[in-house]
Formats: structure tokens, C-alpha cells, sequence
């Protein structure tokens, strides 16, 4: 059988794939990492290989970052989809409404601090954030990953989710106010809120 | 004129810069006068930041060496 020989142009292909992959590995890591959890590595191979796959259409290569994004927002959705999670809306009571700034001054947890809204939320690492973030439903948590913390803007996340901008607008809008209720679930129930409970 | 439930449940647009600009104008008025949503929009900025300083992870060697590792067999074929 002859060996495939691939022409210079499929190399060079390859080469800008991997170049683009390479470049884009830490940023798609760490979005799947807030999305999908201990999961993230394999969503990410998932993605760079239908990435692969696909390269020849992407257009422009300066929207390669975007492109890899959203490709990597389908294999999260067939990922919870797979785990037969249902993304869909859910009532959320009230989460509109609550407010952690007005909590935390009411509720006043470090009564001996000159700013106690910062000392709250320096209560919390790292794994702290993603256990927050993973307990809001999909729907939301997608928008603020990606707003948030990616830095879309949201008419692109709107765009790469096919979802209308009010739509979009009003998911980020509940999911930030979801966060805030969560943080201070969080914080009461991992005795976050005790005086020095954090150096 | 808005109320304090009002301007509180559009500070976060409002920072984004994705209020309508009368609703611009209202929210402006309101903090104009309101210190404690001030003391929201503050925060609400706090969060923002907070956030984005969460933003990033290290890649684990071990990570970056399967995925590398899935680079160079897709160069392969």
C-alpha cells in the first residue's frame, strides 16, 4: 500500500492549526475547566479534534479564538447532554432580586472590618469560584464564564450560542444575580463567614 | 425618576455599557442622589473584577502533554 504523502499545502494547514491550538490551549482549558469541571480535558481534546477536522472553514484566521470558542461550547453541550443533563431554563425564585452587597451589610460577618464587602469575597480561592460557578445551572453559568471571565462581548456569546441578544441579556443578567446568592450559600456553608476563617 | 430596585437590577448593563442612553441618563440621576447604590455600582464593579481575577488556570504538565500529545498524532494523519 503506498504511503499518504501530504502536499505542501496540507502541511502548511497542519502547521497553522497547531500554531492556532497551541496559542488558544490555555484560554479554552480554563473556560471548560469553569464550565464542565474536572471534565475539561476531555472536552478540550474533543474540541481540537473536531476543530481539526473542520479548520478548512474557518475564514479568517484572526477569528480562530472565537471559532475554537464556540466549537468548544458544543462539545460542552454534548458533554451534559451525554451525562443526560436537560440545558434548559429553570425557575429561579427571587434570584433577580437578591443583592450580596445589601446582604453582606445587613448580615455585616466581619463586624470588626472597615471593608467588609471586600473581606468577603477574599474569603475565596480559586477552587472556592469554581465550585460556585459549578453549582449554577448551565444556562446561566455559560453567559458569565464567557462575559466574565472569557471577556466576549455579549452580542458574541448571543451569536456563537445562536440566541437572541434579549435572551442573552437576560440569562447573563440572572446568572450574575444567581452567582451573588450562591457566593453566600457558599461562604455560610463552608464557614466562610467567620472571623479569620481565611489568612 | 427610578427607584432603587430599579437602578440596582441595571447597574450591571449599565457598567457594561449596554443600557440605552435614557436609561443611562436615569440610572446616572439616581446615583446621583443614592449612596447606597453607589455603594451597589461599587461593589458591582468589585464583582466584575473579582471575577476576571478568576479567570485563568495553569495548564497541568500533564494536561498540556496529552493535548500536545493529540497535535502531534492529528499532524500525523
Amino acid at each position: 500500500m503506498q504511503e499518504h504523502v501530504p502536499t505542501d499545502t496540507q502541511r502548511e494547514s497542519v502547521d497553522r492549526f497547531r500554531a492556532l491550538a497551541e496559542r488558544e490551549l490555555p484560554r479554552l482549558y480554563a473556560i471548560a475547566r469553569r464550565l464542565v469541571g474536572m471534565d475539561a480535558e476531555d472536552v478540550v481534546q474533543e474540541c481540537l479534534l473536531r476543530a481539526f477536522r473542520s479548520f478548512s472553514q474557518l475564514e479568517h484566521e484572526q477569528a480562530g479564538g472565537k471559532w475554537l470558542t464556540s466549537i468548544l461550547l458544543n462539545c460542552c453541550r454534548d458533554h451534559w447532554r451525554s451525562q443526560g443533563r436537560r440545558v434548559e431554563e429553570v425557575e429561579l425564585e427571587e434570584a433577580g432580586e437578591f443583592s450580596l452587597f445589601r446582604k453582606i451589610a445587613d448580615e455585616d460577618p466581619f463586624p470588626y472590618s472597615d471593608s467588609v464587602h471586600l473581606d468577603f469575597l477574599h474569603q475565596f480561592g480559586g477552587d472556592d469560584v469554581r465550585a460556585v460557578l459549578a453549582s449554577l445551572p448551565e444556562l446561566y453559568r455559560v453567559p458569565l464564564v464567557l462575559v466574565h471571565m472569557a471577556g466576549y462581548h455579549v452580542k458574541e456569546v448571543g451569536f456563537m450560542l445562536d440566541v437572541p441578544l434579549g435572551t442573552m441579556l437576560a440569562r447573563l443578567h440572572r446568572g450574575r444575580k444567581l452567582f451573588e446568592r450562591e457566593l453566600w450559600s457558599y461562604a455560610e456553608q463552608n464557614g466562610l463567614l467567620k472571623e479569620g476563617a481565611r489568612p | 425618576m427610578i427607584t432603587c430596585a430599579e437602578a440596582v437590577k441595571q447597574l450591571w448593563d449599565y457598567l457594561d455599557g449596554i443600557v440605552e442612553e435614557s436609561e443611562r441618563e436615569l440610572i446616572e440621576e439616581h446615583l446621583s442622589f443614592c449612596r447606597r447604590c453607589c455603594g451597589e455600582l461599587e461593589f458591582a464593579e468589585e464583582l466584575r473584577r473579582f471575577l476576571a481575577t478568576h479567570a485563568e488556570d495553569d495548564l497541568p504538565p500533564e494536561v498540556q502533554a496529552r493535548l500536545t500529545a493529540t497535535l502531534d498524532e492529528l499532524g500525523r494523519t
